[in-house]
């Protein structure tokens, strides 16, 4: 070799068993499969006909999430979702994976808990029939999405059939100003770039800003990278993430956890290697941003407009803008920090972790939700309500008036009860604005979880920069 | 896998960029533990009012595109989420193929391993098939994977490009799981040399 390398090259290089030749991808293994309830039903069925097992039930764990009641878990109401939630038990239990149930005090958002497990780790190879499988190169793994046939491929195989992707490095500069967040990075980016400038290629964040985040900060830029259209986001580990790992059950222990900190360290970008594309954005221009669209790239600066859909360059983006606008009930020309709003969830894969709980407690502590606004707060998993409560956030939350519910995917996309009514408009803090995301005809407008508790607060958009902050909450 | 190797058929079209797999199934009708039977789910909440009843301004609720197998599309068709439920929904309905500018990438890896043809063509390209679809009544197009080749019987004729090994798993509906254990020997001895903690 002796090449300079990425990061992602080097996760590549580790993982081939088989070097595909004359055009044939490559065949990677597959050191971490994460399973949860909606896409894995016809992949055991598959398995099941074909009369194979699962190679590797202990380098698979499953969870329960996207169809999850959060608020009595007891008592699933709708048939289907009953029976899925079901069949995976069954499956788990036919071919000996270890299941985060319903009831288990891990049981969360499958990319929430893997993470707190210690399952994600720097260097590995991690999989899911679930496109922000992204979220886990926070700790400089490979992580990305896959379909059900994937599914049944890697439970048979704990392999796959991969092409290489092209890299590219996304390098923050500046500094950040205050108020704005890990969400407003990369809802920044994807307004600047579009939702497809990343597709057919792997996403390295790079730069100072990046360096200054926390792990779960790390975590929600990288699980958006989809978003971007990126086969995968990454960053570097260093010694934020290697302090995270450390005492997590799942993370390497003692001499082993020495051992294994050496290997994260080599996998690395070189200096000087080279990606195929480099883009660049500086964070200190940046604003708490608000979508208006119905496209996560349709964002906008709190402090602008809704944006007029002759203003685009393209007829193809001229006709999205002007539809997405008639879905969205906008009008061109009205800023956005006077969009009245109905309802406020906090929560998913992308901010529903403890950091993002306190952030957004500390913008309600002292104040009241605003009358027409009913508001939620779904903790990413288990571990995250029972620390949150620990720390009185759950008062907090109740006290001004918001839903304190159990954990799960919940609102992000509207499998289990929780849904918006047609044309009820949301302030969100997950990661995906599509039509009919939250329920059909339902608005989501994406933002960060401070954005989201200040606008339950007033009822409309609010520029948090300006906040006040009643009083302090010590976590 | 049922094999791809030529499809000539009516041409639906699908004129809007970034179509999500929330757009193609919507998340209600995820919840099916089969492979079948989606079809009748594809681009629910476009094709149906909120009482269920089809909406006839909707594309493929027009009489001109019924028993269409090649859907033209725009940019960043699939996008969104991995549910597989996406091309399962499209090949039951009827299509074999789709065609656009540009694919999400977990869709376009999707579809393959069900037997649908993803064809990338430029946005000209694609712009000119929509004319022509608008244009006339019972437009048809043979996409031909082994040439290689998306032609009409007006004479139009574009060549499009695909990774060998994707197009030959096509042509022939091979199992990518068998080819995998093929390998057996190799996954094992990789096992045995891997570091885990
Ligand atoms: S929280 Fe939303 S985006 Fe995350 S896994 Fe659940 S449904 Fe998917």
């Amino acid at each position: 070799m002796g090449q300079k390398r990425t990061m992602y090259e080097k996760i590549w290089d580790n993982h081939v068993v088989v070097r595909g030749e004359g055009g044939k991808p490559d065949i990677l293994y597959i050191d971490l499969h994460l399973v949860h309830e909606v896409t894995s039903p016809q992949a055991f069925e598959g398995l099941r006909l074909s009369g194979r097992k699962v190679r590797r039930p202990d380098l698979t764990f499953a969870t329960m999430d996207h169809n999850v009641p959060t608020k009595d878990r007891h008592n699933i109401e709708d048939p289907i979702s009953r029976q899925q939630i079901e069949t995976l038990r069954r499956n788990c239990k036919e071919f000996g994976i270890k299941l985060f149930d319903l009831f288990s005090p891990e049981q969360g958002i499958v990319h929430v808990l893997g993470p707190e497990l210690g399952l994600t780790q720097p260097g590995k190879t991690i999989v899911c029939g679930d496109s922000h499988t992204s979220t886990h190169g926070a700790f400089g793994a490979l992580a990305f999405g896959i379909g059900t046939s994937e599914v049944e491929h890697v439970l048979a195989t704990q392999c796959l059939q991969q092409y290489k992707s092209k890299t590219m490095e996304v390098r923050f500069v500046g500094k950040r100003p205050p108020g704005v967040t890990a969400k407003d990075m990369i809802l920044g980016l994807i307004a600047k770039y579009g939702t497809d400038f990343a597709t057919g290629y792997v996403i390295e964040y790079t730069g100072e800003p990046i360096r200054e985040l926390s792990m779960e900060e790390r975590m929600t830029i990288c699980n958006m990278s989809i978003e971007a259209g990126a086969r995968a986001g990454m960053v570097a580990p260093d010694e934020k993430t290697f302090e995270w790992l450390r005492g997590r059950p799942y993370a390497p222990k003692g001499a082993d956890f020495d051992r294994a900190v050496e290997y994260w360290k080599s996998i690395v970008t070189d200096e000087g290697a080279v990606f195929d594309r480099v883009v660049e954005l500086d964070v200190s221009t940046l604003k708490p941003q608000v979508t208006w669209g119905t496209s996560p790239g349709m964002g906008a600066d709190i402090d602008s407009v809704v944006p007029d859909p002759d203003s685009f360059p393209t007829e193809n983006e001229r006709k999205a803008a002007r539809r997405a606008l008639e879905y969205m009930g906008l009008k061109p020309g009205t800023p956005m920090s006077e969009i009245e709003i109905d309802y406020v969830f906090i929560g998913s894969c992308t901010n529903g972790r403890l950091n993002d709980l306190r952030a957004a407690a500390r913008v309600v502590k002292g104040y009241k939700v605003h009358p027409r606004v009913t508001a939620i707060v779904v903790p990413g998993s288990r571990t995250v309500k029972e620390q949150a409560e620990k720390e009185g956030l759950d008062k907090i939350f109740i006290e001004a008036g918001f839903e304190w519910r159990d954990a799960g995917c919940s609102m992000c996309l509207g499998m289990n009860p929780d849904i918006l009514k047609p044309g009820q408009r949301c302030a969100s803090t997950s990661n995906r604005n599509f039509e009919g995301r939250q329920g059909r005809g339902g608005r989501t407008h994406l933002v960060s979880p401070e954005m989201a508790a200040a606008a339950a607060i007033m009822g409309r958009f609010y520029d948090v920069r300006k906040w006040e902050f009643k009083t302090e909450v010590t976590a | 896998m049922q094999p791809f190797v030529r499809e000539t058929g009516i041409v639906a079209p699908m004129d809007r960029v970034n179509v999500d797999t929330d757009a193609i199934v919507p998340k209600q009708f995820l919840k099916r533990i089969e492979r079948s039977g989606f079809g009748q789910f594809l681009f629910y909440d476009w094709r149906f009012d909120e009482n269920g009843n089809p909406n006839p301004d909707f594309v493929l609720n027009q009489p001109r595109y019924k028993g269409a197998t090649i859907l033209l599309a725009r940019a960043n068709f699939g996008c969104g989420s991995s549910r597989e439920h996406a091309p399962w929904a499209i090949l039951d309905y009827g299509f074999r193929c789709v065609i656009a500018p540009s694919f999400a990438d977990i869709f376009y890896n999707n579809c393959f391993k069900n037997g649908i043809l993803p064809v990338t063509l430029s946005e000209e390209q694609v712009d000119e098939l929509f004319r022509r679809t608008f244009a006339r009544e019972g437009y048809r197009l043979t996409v031909d994977l082994e040439a290689k080749t998306v032609t009409d019987d007006d004479g139009l004729r574009f060549e499009f490009e695909v990774d060998d090994f994707r197009r030959e798993c096509l042509l022939k509906g091979l199992d990518d799981i068998g080819l995998t254990l093929q390998h057996e020997a190799a996954i094992a001895a990789f096992e045995a040399r891997r570091v885990a903690w």
